[in-house]
């Protein structure tokens, strides 16, 4: 039922001393921290099998191909895809959205489109849109927020109204609102319009399935769900991805290459130009066998007593003292508090608090227009993960007061 | 191990509590320039006049961390009064001070004690900043507005 108690271990940086404290580690929505399974399984590749992919008839390059691509295999069935031709290989979410935009977008907007996003979007599901608007004046229309942080849906159907693309997140990185994407993506569909998910923040927290989500696109990073940098997937449809342009041109890409033109590969393949990050793939594949391990229900519940707690923590020891952002109810959001306490600024408190060990979040968390809705420059930002557990929380409460001591006005 | 005490001291709080010059110029007829770091959100203006050559008068408004707040009022304290030559030899060592060589800021420390008008008196506290790169920019975010708007004058 519970997370194992000794979870921390798994985690060798977790051990770690950082200004004469073990670390605590609060920035998980920024990027999660690694378990040795996934460390080893990148070493292992290096050592053992390191080839170049779908190329070599030899021994080794043959294990690296099926390595990569029984990853690809464990991610889809992780997120309830249909098959394993349906997880694009990219090099983190960001990329995933400018692939969306460029070859989905490049193809199906023009003058008078609209394509609908939401207030608390991150930029990765901003600007590509931005980009590409600027070139194809189609309008970005953006589903206003509600005064706790939840999507205001009072005037979706005026919003709808001409729209082509719904691109929204799954849960806020700022505030934690966990977003009624199904809702959103039926009636989507019913003017028949496609859903883009930002999976970011959902991904390494939620059990996932794509088909209950309603999407018809989702883009996830790699490193925020115990896996590394440097990779990131596409999910898409069979039918949507085979009727999109390629994004990126080169090696892998093609079936034939002619001087008058070129043909392009089958899906996956044809949106995964050049040689993948091969390791990173192997790595993303064993974090989706270790959150698989642990069972996505229990890192879930995991979560929701741990909010519980720190929300209950907060807001007893500070009262009026201490606002934290977004919904309320810790079964409604998600495990990440963007906190303000007293006029201490972000930068301050987190300068503070690294004197502690304690790794937190002070800034605009890539949502400058939602930093602006809320009226702030900057938010310091705790965000929880399945290793952490109270006493993490304990460090958080207790480190504020001083912080708060040392910057009164 | 660099210590919050290298960074935030007694006279870096109170330029915090306390910042002098606060408030902004009617301009015209003040020249006024702003300052942004994207980064965390601060933002700053500077308003000043100048007058016989020397920058006469200068308010600062914003909002910021402590850094960039002390900083900003700091500034405002070592450029009032001062001829436009001043200001300008004082942004420069001030940066100078604000870079991360080390022998740079040496060197320069060493030079500045044979001139008695731009010793940085007050400002040096604010040397313990380089040894927190991420806050540099906080530390300069003023002085660069205020260069931009001499800047401007000038150009
Ligand atoms: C909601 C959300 N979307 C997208 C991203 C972008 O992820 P990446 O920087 O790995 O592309 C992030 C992470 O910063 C995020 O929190």
């Amino acid at each position: 039922m519970s997370l194992p108690r000794n979870i921390k271990e798994q985690f060798p940086l977790l051990s770690q001393v950082v200004n004469g404290h073990q670390i605590v580690y609060l920035d998980s929505a920024a990027s999660s921290q690694k378990p040795a399974a996934v460390i080893e399984a990148m070493n292992d590749y290096y050592r053992t099998i390191n080839a170049n992919v779908h190329r070599g008839a030899y021994e080794i390059a043959a294990q690296a191909t099926e390595a990569m691509e029984s990853s690809r295999e464990r991610i889809a069935k992780f997120i309830g895809a249909n098959s394993a031709n349906e997880v694009v290989f990219t090099k983190n979410a960001t990329e995933s959205f400018n692939l969306v935009a460029r070859s989905w977008g490049g193809q199906n907007l023009s003058h008078g489109d609209a394509v609908l996003i939401t207030d608390m979007e991150h930029h990765a599901n901003i600007v590509p849109w931005q980009i590409l608007s600027a070139e194809l004046g189609f309008e970005i229309r953006w589903i206003p927020l509600t005064p706790d942080g939840q999507l205001d849906l009072t005037s979706l159907d005026q919003l709808l109204d001409g729209v082509k693309m719904v691109s929204l997140t799954a849960m806020s990185n700022v505030l934690g609102t966990l977003n009624p994407v199904r809702e959103i993506a039926d009636r989507a569909h019913e003017i028949g319009a496609l859903v883009t998910v930002d999976a970011s923040q959902y991904v390494p927290h939620f059990p996932t399935d794509v088909e209950d989500l309603g999407a018809d696109l989702m883009c996830f990073t790699g490193h925020k769900m115990c896996g590394p940098t440097g990779i990131g997937v596409l999910w898409g449809h069979e039918e949507l991805l085979d009727s999109m342009p390629p994004f990126l041109g080169g090696g892998e890409m093609i079936v034939d290459v002619r001087k008058d033109g070129f043909t392009a590969n089958e899906i996956p393949h044809k949106f995964e130009a050049g040689t993948p990050p091969i390791a990173e793939i192997i790595g993303l594949g064993a974090a989706v066998e270790f959150l698989e391990s642990l069972g996505m229900a229990d890192i879930r519940q995991h979560e929701i007593q741990l909010t519980k707690y720190a929300m209950n923590a907060l807001n007893n020891r500070y009262g009026d003292e201490l606002t934290i952002h977004g919904p309320r109810d810790p079964d409604q959001r998600g495990g990440v508090l963007s906190i303000e306490y007293r006029d201490v600024h972000p930068h301050d408190l987190s300068q503070v608090l690294d004197q502690r060990g304690i790794c937190i979040r002070a800034g605009h968390h890539c949502a400058k227009p939602l930093m602006k809705l809320l009226g702030v420059g900057a938010t310091s930002r705790a965000s929880m993960y399945l290793y952490n557990d109270e006493s993490d929380i304990d460090a958080l409460v207790d480190a504020l007061e001083p912080a708060g001591e040392m910057f009164a006005l | 191990m660099p210590g919050l005490d290298d960074l935030y001291k007694e006279i870096i709080l109170d330029h915090y509590r306390n910042p002098r010059n606060q408030g902004e110029l009617d301009s015209p007829p003040a020249h006024r320039t702003e300052g942004f770091n994207p980064l965390c959100g601060d933002e700053v203006t500077v308003t000043f006049e100048i007058s016989d050559n020397s920058l006469s008068e200068v308010r600062i408004a914003g909002h910021g961390c402590s850094i960039s707040q002390a900083s900003a009022s700091m500034m405002s304290a070592a450029v009032k009064g001062k001829s436009i030559d001043e200001v300008r030899e004082v942004t420069r060592r001030f940066k100078a001070m604000m870079s991360i060589h080390e022998e740079e800021i040496g060197s320069e420390a060493s030079e500045q004690t044979s001139d008695e008008v731009f010793e940085l008196g007050d400002l040096e506290a604010l040397k313990g900043v380089v040894k927190f790169p991420v806050r540099i920019k906080c530390a300069t975010l003023s002085w660069n507005a205020l260069l931009t708007g001499l800047g401007e004058l000038e150009g």
